[in-house]
């Protein structure tokens, strides 16, 4: 089934090594930021060259593959991953979250809840989650080192400052099992409560930037917040026009040039699966 | 029971101790805040500073005078952690363990040191402020890093410490930027005194700005180290600085201390020749 012309997920069996090293590391150090030697991928950064990576080093002939991207399926960024591997590893392909083995994902973690059958791999742009307020990587890797996050929770003081409130609302900071920062990628703050405890195995890759991060099944990640202004998961107060879900994270949508609007479920399967009344 | 005899006495002995350097006057102090012993530096072939030794008094404020190039700079950073010094020690009394060679501490705690009971006022306040964050984010951050998580309180605590350097708390969400150089200078300052440190390395922290200016900052500093019982080591070119601030004064020139005593009698009676040149202002400093 798959083209010949390439190894099994494309990658050489040297580099999906060298990539597997780089998450057993990060998983047996939960948050850190682990270094690896991205390659060139058959596609261009910002496209998820990291998650592809990831996906690749560690997919199996028998996996079951999902791609969303901002919770769909059929997004091109998705569709184009999704026949990337099934050209180049054969693997079976499938919308639903519950069918899925594995998951590569932009900015959402599915409505399911995941499984300890399941491995989730998200795609990074900017692993660090202080670049913003040091740009020194020498600084911000000792930082790490010593868990010397008071910047990060100024970092949030400037927020509220501001507007009066944590106005982060994706790539929301949290702290993994009680020591590193990390940045769970530019998913709504909505997700983070889906980040801790969760069963499935939680990959992060960053192709540009060449880091690759970790969350073994059951770590405990907690949202960095202030005692007088704790964290909430908030989303649209709506509940969803096609499925009528009022617990899903959902998209504003333009429905015409006068100004309609209407919110739906932004996790297409999810949302199809409810309207059918089988979610 | 001779075991607890001994440790008794130990504990005795020591109790002694604290209750004399409980005592707000450092001359009544039993043991110095601070403790150099011939600390060095090279760069390359050439001598940054060398054979450094002085005793820093709670509640005293050494200056450091010399002209540019002797050495000043060098010392304050192997002092405060900044640079690694080849040789010698530098002994911090510690508030849980009493003196220890911070020299020899590890990364950790040399950090927490530094922005617990130490403060460094940078001579340009861009070295020692955030200036992409908000006067009282600037002011909070040592509040934050040393586990403070009720922002009310944080901001509170800034605006306290704005208004002690006599900054606007209207102020405390603009940014830096938006500050002339002596705010910069009194918000540099606010952001390092706000845990409560005992021990200040200032490198010129009047340089740079205009002579009124000036002035009111000096005010201000004196205050404070009056009202905190702040002990300081204070580097300047400035005798008019010293003559301010200092209790003591070392006088440095080719890395070396040349003269060392009390401010007005360095200044009035200076001993060694070129501190007779420098005080006389025959030196360029
Ligand atoms: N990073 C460096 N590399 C090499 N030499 C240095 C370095 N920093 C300082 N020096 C040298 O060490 C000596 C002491 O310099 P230092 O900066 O401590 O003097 P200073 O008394 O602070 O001078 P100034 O009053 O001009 O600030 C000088 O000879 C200087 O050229
Ligand atoms: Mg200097």
């Amino acid at each position: 089934m798959s083209d010949q012309a390439y190894n099994f997920a494309y990658l050489d069996e040297d580099t999906k090594r060298m990539i597997r090293r780089a998450i057993l590391k990060g998983i047996a150090v939960p948050g850190y930021q682990v270094p690896f030697a991205s390659r060139e991928m058959p596609m261009p950064y910002g496209w998820g060259t990291g998650g592809v990576q990831v996906t690749a080093a560690v997919m199996t002939p028998e996996d079951v593959l999902k791609v969303i991207d901002q919770g769909a399926d059929d997004t091109t960024n998705a569709v184009s991953i999704r026949k990337f591997f099934q050209r180049t590893a054969g693997v079976a392909t499938t919308e639903r979250t519950s069918e899925a083995t594995m998951i590569q994902t932009r900015h959402r973690i599915p409505e399911t809840p995941l499984t300890s059958d399941q491995i989730l791999v998200y795609q990074v742009p900017i692993p660090e989650p202080m670049r913003f307020l040091e740009p020194r990587e020498t600084e911000t890797r000792r930082i790490h080192a010593l868990a010397d996050y008071g910047l990060m929770q100024v970092r949030l003081y400037e927020d509220i400052a501001r507007h009066g409130e944590i106005a982060t609302s994706y790539a929301y900071p949290v702290e993994v099992a009680g020591r590193y920062v990390m940045d769970p990628s530019p998913i709504p703050k909505f997700d983070n409560p889906k980040l801790d405890d969760c069963p499935a195995i939680q990959l992060f890759g960053a192709g540009r930037e060449q880091r690759i991060y970790a969350l073994p099944p059951y770590t405990h990640v907690r949202s960095l917040d202030f005692e007088d202004h704790p964290f909430r998961a908030t989303k649209a107060d709506h509940a969803c026009a096609i499925c009528g879900s009022a617990s899903s994270y959902l998209d504003e949508v333009i429905t015409d040039d006068a100004g309609g609007r209407m919110f739906v479920c932004s996790d297409t399967d999810y949302c199809a699966q409810n309207a059918k009344g089988g979610a | 029971m001779s075991l607890l005899d001994a440790s008794g006495g130990g504990i005795c002995h020591k109790e002694e101790v604290h209750a004399s350097s409980s005592l707000p006057k450092h001359l009544d102090s039993d043991s110095p805040l601070l403790s150099v012993r011939s600390v060095a530096k090279r760069y390359g072939a050439r001598i940054g500073c060398k054979d450094i030794s002085f005793d820093l008094w709670p509640g005293e404020v050494l200056g450091v005078v010399g002209e540019s190039g002797s050495g000043k700079s060098t010392l304050l950073g192997c002092l405060s952690g900044q640079l690694r010094p080849d040789g010698g020690e530098v002994l911090f009394d510690t508030r849980d363990r009493g003196p220890v060679d911070t020299l020899r501490m590890s990364e950790p705690q040399r950090r927490h040191l530094a922005r617990t009971d130490w403060a460094f006022v940078h001579q340009n306040p861009r070295d020692g402020l955030r200036m992409g964050v908000s006067a009282g984010g600037n002011v909070g951050e040592r509040l934050m890093a040393t586990g403070a998580r009720h922002y009310g309180r944080i901001r509170e605590a800034a605006s306290d410490w704005l208004d002690r350097v006599e900054i606007d708390t209207g102020r405390i969400d603009d940014r830096p930027r938006q500050f002339s150089g002596g705010m910069q200078q009194r918000l540099q300052i606010a952001r390092n005194l706000v845990s409560g440190p005992r021990l200040a390395f200032m490198d010129e922290p009047t340089g740079g700005l205009d002579v009124s200016v000036q002035a009111r900052l000096l005010d201000l500093l004196r205050g404070l180290v009056r009202d905190m019982g702040l002990s300081a080591v204070l580097v300047t070119h400035d005798l008019a600085v010293v003559r301010l601030l200092a209790d003591r004064l070392i006088v440095m020139k080719d890395g070396r201390v040349v003269e060392t005593g009390l401010t007005d009698q360095v200044l009035d009676d200076p001993q060694h020749g070129y501190t007779q040149l420098l005080v006389s202002s025959v030196l360029q400093v």
